[in-house]
């Protein structure tokens, strides 16, 4: 191939570079007014009264509005559409819209929010999992769901458990917690709208320029042809910008009343509030093994804080049980999931929605279990690794599947069994998948999940696709893919992405799903676009090697006037046969395995990390140096979380939304880290690709947490790994103590009856059902 | 011009600090005077050194001969922040930096929604709610080891010219740190050196890159042969002045620098630190942490260990 597997640039790494992409921000139309949201001071509150009238006063204000101009719900999921632009009711957590203000400088707009009177009846905040189990003092955060402040529940139960446990020669019980956290994006959420010629256009960024669109068109109560939603320059999302967003609406409302631009750029503080971020989790896990490591049995709870309002958190909650079977060969299951509500900002997905929590849970167990039977972990894990073309207990289809040749690659390069012992230091091991693209969409349809349309024009090429470019170098995924067929490079493909009037439809870049669905759509334009050329050329008595692109653009434009082309990807039908089965099914799966190597100190338990290896399956790297890319910054962001971020709150109010006090590691914090590209070629990605955006990020926390173990004898069972938890955690052990940090207890759930579910058919075919 | 505008002005050195500070309304005022034109060198002398307040903490940290012979100083300034806010924050700078704490380096909305603390705008402490004061945090670096090496500081303003020891620009008042005037600008440290003198500063943050002290110790030391003549040990961020642990340096006096009496030292100088819960991490685990720092320090100072920041 000539340009696929190269490590070729970005197609638009020098814009960005050079500060000449154009992000939301930056659009600065004629007339621009300036948006600021007034936002609630309690975590929990009934809204007693709104005056605006002194706000209005203010010179140089041009509209101020509340929720009374937008009263239409919204929300990511069909199911949980619980979430207003503007809240006139009630508020929810600190940080919930109350009302907004359009003023010709953001400093006017400011001072009008402060004097905007609101009164409030102040309610008794929940702050807890264990508080949202309870009955509330006050009321209820959502007037959905239930009990309490239960918003989802699940049980599902896949072959037989109790007989599993029953078969095995050791069953362990352990509890662990994730806590929350944030993306933290380098760009602040940013959108400008206009209202021309009765028709919103908005900028955002924004990681979902169709499920934006169709928000915006609901709350406007606008037909969506008359909304054009446009995906500017993207400075970073990881899931933080893949929700429809109150400013988004917000700046679209005030540009109709307006009729001038209206932009809104939120301050570091709102990206806190904004969130959407890492559920926190508590688990529970308890698993059966043969007296040789083989699993007979799991039993997996979760409890997540989904914060004050749904947004993805029903998928979520499946998340947090959906994916343990797609790594250890399970032969029976049973998940039993839990999200509540709490006056926090929601949260949502963050790179590995709801996986990375219980992944770190399953690691950690199975590292537990491989001490008390006396097996090397990676011996055990190993002995339980899901085989390529199977599927599993709970009906997903695992086609490629490099786990094996994962681990090969990270236990030799950090010679793992020859490690070096001394005081302080250890090494830890944990494995990891993840989706290559949701294998159903966020609302039910049969259409496609990506289209693209190619244009050939004098010579010139032009992609259209509605695959949002978020700095994962999705755009130069398309270039490439549609360079490769066409015998050109990337840059000599012109971009038109992410634009609902101009662009076919690409449902965002969420879910890993950009290069599976999107390239496969690119792959079928391209290929039927080559198909042209190739036959215009051979009518002319020429064959198409023996002709420029131009002249073989020219002949097929005569032959067939103008030149178009479309391709579209629509994901196979593999989901089970029962409720709750759209969650978790791929059309692959991507793998990952890595070693940390860390030194902590007992006296002050901090943790420095040397060096991480690790490898990644990605099926095929379209673009070596991208995939890279991808796989350091999921282990930036997993040692992020592994070892300091925390969105954590006091009072009721988030402890630090600041990006000094919020601690995250820096460049300067980062250890070597050294990757290896492992490529299984998937039978249906495109050139056999698969994902590379979050699935390294899984293996990170769960291996720090190992490495720790082996460094001191103490189990964190707890993220982050902060140095107070290390040194209490030595202090236990000291004094004879179990030498474990973590939660104590998994509290008792209502849980409803258990849907009973028969695994696969042994022999169940793995193309589509 | 500082004693016509009062209140509303500041003066702005680097302003790595205050810019953020004027965007969360930390800060409010109608104008900033410059300093840039204050002269901006380090003059090293036989028996001194003078640093203008205007040398950046870059510069400090990279002088030869800081590191030569005020070594605890250069360490110090080269802990400060990040390597950018270095090249532009100032030595005087760091030493007037404002004192922090976690309810107030917040922005405006969010310190109304906790309600205003007595620092800016409020009338209570929220870290204290029962106490009269603010708690805010020392945390300058630099300021901890100017007073471990008996610097002075010059000051100069509209009633003239002072020089007076570092330690004397610094109260116990996280609200009102500064004992200078309002009007007067720090215009040179003034290190004296003597030949026996080590000193050493070891900080404590989240992450070495950039982060604020969350404790930290500066240690100089004296010695006459291989026995301590005199030490200054003073701590970093953990109360709201750089706080001096005298009897430590009492404890020091006459003994040897070797482990066990370290450790006893170190102990004895943790004891008056009484960190509160406003800053990164637990106040409990920095008390702790805080006879680590020492420990380093005067490890360091004794035979040049590495200290937790490496």
């Amino acid at each position: 191939m000539r340009v696929v597997g190269k490590p070729l640039p970005k197609v638009d790494a020098a814009a960005k570079v050079t500060g000449r992409a154009l992000y939301a921000d930056d659009i600065a139309l004629p007339r621009t007014l300036h948006c600021k949201i007034l936002r609630s001071p309690h975590p929990h509150a009934r809204i007693l009264s709104i005056d605006t009238a002194a706000a209005k006063r203010i010179p140089g204000v041009l509209a101020v509005i509340t929720g009374l101009d937008l009263p239409i719900k919204f929300g990511i999921l069909p199911v949980t559409q619980d979430e207003r632009a503007l809240e006139h009711e009630k508020v929810r957590y600190v940080g919930d819209p109350i009302a907004a203000v359009a003023a010709t400088e953001e400093e006017i707009a400011a001072a009008a929010c402060d004097a905007i009177e609101v009164e409030y009846e102040v309610l008794e905040p929940v702050m807890s999992i264990e508080a949202a189990l309870q009955t509330p003092k006050d009321e209820r955060i959502q007037d959905y769901g239930g009990p309490n402040n239960v918003h989802k529940l699940v049980a599902l139960e896949f072959g037989d458990v109790e007989g599993g446990f029953s078969r095995a020669d050791h069953v362990r019980e352990d509890v662990f917690f994730f806590q929350g956290n944030t993306h933290l994006p380098m760009e602040q959420h940013s959108a400008i709208a206009t209202y021309v010629d009765g028709k919103v256009t908005l900028w955002s960024s924004t990681q979902v320029v169709h499920y934006v669109h169709r928000a915006l068109s609901k709350v406007l109560e606008l037909p969506m042809h008359r909304i054009r939603v446009i995906g500017a320059a993207h400075g970073g999302g990881f899931g933080g910008k893949t929700d429809p967003f109150a400013h988004e609406i917000i700046v679209s409302k005030l540009a109709m009343i307006t009729g001038r631009p209206v932009k809104c750029t939120l301050t570091r503080e709102e990206v806190f509030y904004a969130h959407r971020g890492r559920h926190p989790v508590l688990m529970w896990v308890r698993t059966g093994v043969t007296r040789d490591g083989r699993i007979t049995a799991m039993h997996f709870r979760s409890a997540l804080d989904g914060g004050a309002y749904g947004s993805y958190g029903v998928a979520s909650t499946f998340y947090t049980g959906a994916l343990q079977t797609v790594t250890y060969d399970i032969p029976a299951y049973r998940f039993e999931g839990c999200r509540v509500f709490t006056n926090k900002p929601p949260c949502g997905p963050k790179r590995g929605h709801g996986t990375p929590q219980p992944r770190f849970a399953l690691e950690l167990h199975l590292e537990k279990i491989a001490h008390d039977i006396g097996l090397d972990p990676v011996e055990l894990k190993r002995r339980n690794f899901v085989q390529p073309n199977t599927r599993t207990v709970n009906w997903l289809r695992v086609t490629s599947c490099g786990l094996e040749e994962c681990t090969d690659r990270v236990i030799n390069a950090s010679r793992f069994h020859d490690r070096e012992r001394r005081p302080g230091h250890g090494m830890g091991f944990a494995i990891s998948s993840y989706l290559s693209g949701a294998g159903t969409a966020i609302y039910w349809n049969d259409m496609p999940h990506s289209e693209v349309q190619i244009k050939v024009d004098r010579g010139g090429v032009t992609a259209y696709c509605g695959a949002m470019e978020i700095g994962q170098g999705s755009d130069s995924v398309l270039a490439t893919i549609v360079a490769e067929e066409l015998g050109l490079q990337p840059s000599d493909i012109r971009l038109v992405t992410a634009d609902t009037d101009t662009t076919p439809i690409d449902l965002g870049s969420y879910s890993s799903r950009v290069t599976f669905m999107a390239g496969n759509a690119a792959l079928e334009a391209a290929r039927k676009m080559r198909a042209l050329l190739v036959e215009a050329v051979e009518a002319s008595g020429r064959r198409i090697d023996d002709v420029t692109f131009e002249e073989a653009s020219m002949l097929a434009e005569a032959r067939f006037g103008t030149l178009t082309t479309a391709g579209s990807y629509t994901p196979p039908k593999i989901a089970g046969p029962y409720k709750g089965s759209g969650v978790g099914p791929s059309p692959a799966y991507s793998y990952s395995a890595c070693v940390v190597d860390v030194d902590a100190d007992a006296r002050t338990g901090l943790i420095r990390v040397n060096k991480v290896w690790i490898a990644h399956d990605v099926g095929r790297a379209i673009n070596p140096l991208l995939v890279e890319g991808q796989v350091e910054g999921s282990v930036y962001m997993g040692l992020g979380e592994a070892l300091m971020e925390e969105q954590a709150f006091r009072k009721g109010l988030h402890k630090w939304p600041s990006m000094l006090e919020y601690k995250s590691p820096t460049f300067l914090d980062m250890p070597e880290i050294e990757t290896f590209i492992v490529e299984t070629i998937d039978p249906e990605g495109p050139y056999g690709a698969k994902e590379a955006g979050q699935g390294p990020l899984l293996p990170v926390p769960p291996a720090v947490c190992a490495a720790v173990h082996d460094a001191l004898g103490v189990w964190i069972d707890e993220i982050p790994v902060t140095p107070e938890k290390v040194v209490e955690a030595v202090r236990r052990k000291e004094k004879g103590e179990p030498a474990r940090y973590g939660p104590q207890r998994f509290p008792p759930i209502p849980y409803p009856p258990t849907i009973k579910v028969e695994p696969p058919p042994k022999d169940a075919a793995i193309t589509a059902i | 011009m500082a004693a016509e505008l009062g209140p509303r002005a500041m003066f702005v050195a680097g302003g790595t600090d205050l810019f953020p500070k004027l965007k969360r309304r930390q800060f409010e005022v109608d104008s900033l005077i410059g300093l840039d034109f204050l002269p901006r060198a380090i003059r090293n002398r036989s028996d001194e050194c003078v640093i203008d307040a205007g040398v950046t903490l870059a510069h400090a940290s990279h002088d030869p001969h800081l590191n030569e012979r005020f070594s605890g100083y250069a360490q110090a300034a080269g802990h400060v922040s990040s390597p950018p806010l270095r090249n532009a924050g100032t030595i005087g700078g760091n030493l007037c930096v404002d004192t922090r704490c976690n309810y107030y380096d917040m922005t405006y909305e969010w310190r109304k929604a906790a309600g205003f603390c007595l620092k800016k705008d409020g009338d209570i402490c929220l870290v204290a709610p029962s106490s009269p004061r603010c708690w805010a945090v020392s945390s300058s670096d630099t300021a901890p080891m100017a007073i471990a090496l008996d610097g002075l500081v010059t000051l100069v303003g509209a009633s003239g010219e002072r020089e007076l020891p570092v330690t004397a620009l610094y109260r116990d008042d996280g609200d009102r740190y500064m004992a200078k005037q309002p009007d007067e600008v720090v215009t040179c440290l003034r290190l004296r050196r003597s030949l026996n003198t080590r000193s050493a500063y070891v900080k404590l943050r989240r992450r070495g890159s950039i982060d604020f002290p969350i404790a930290g110790a500066a240690v100089a030391v004296e010695l006459d042969g291989d026995r301590v003549e005199s030490c200054r040990i003073v701590l970093s961020a953990v109360a709201s002045y750089p706080l001096e642990a005298k009897a430590a340096e009492e404890f020091l006096k006459g003994r040897r620098l070797q482990e066990d009496v370290i450790r006893e030292a170190a102990e004895i100088a943790s004891k008056p630190a009484k960190p509160l819960d406003n800053a990164d991490l637990s106040h409990f685990w920095r008390k702790r942490m805080v006879r680590v720092v020492v420990e380093q320090a005067l490890a360091r100072v004794s035979d040049q260990q590495p200290g937790l920041d490496g």
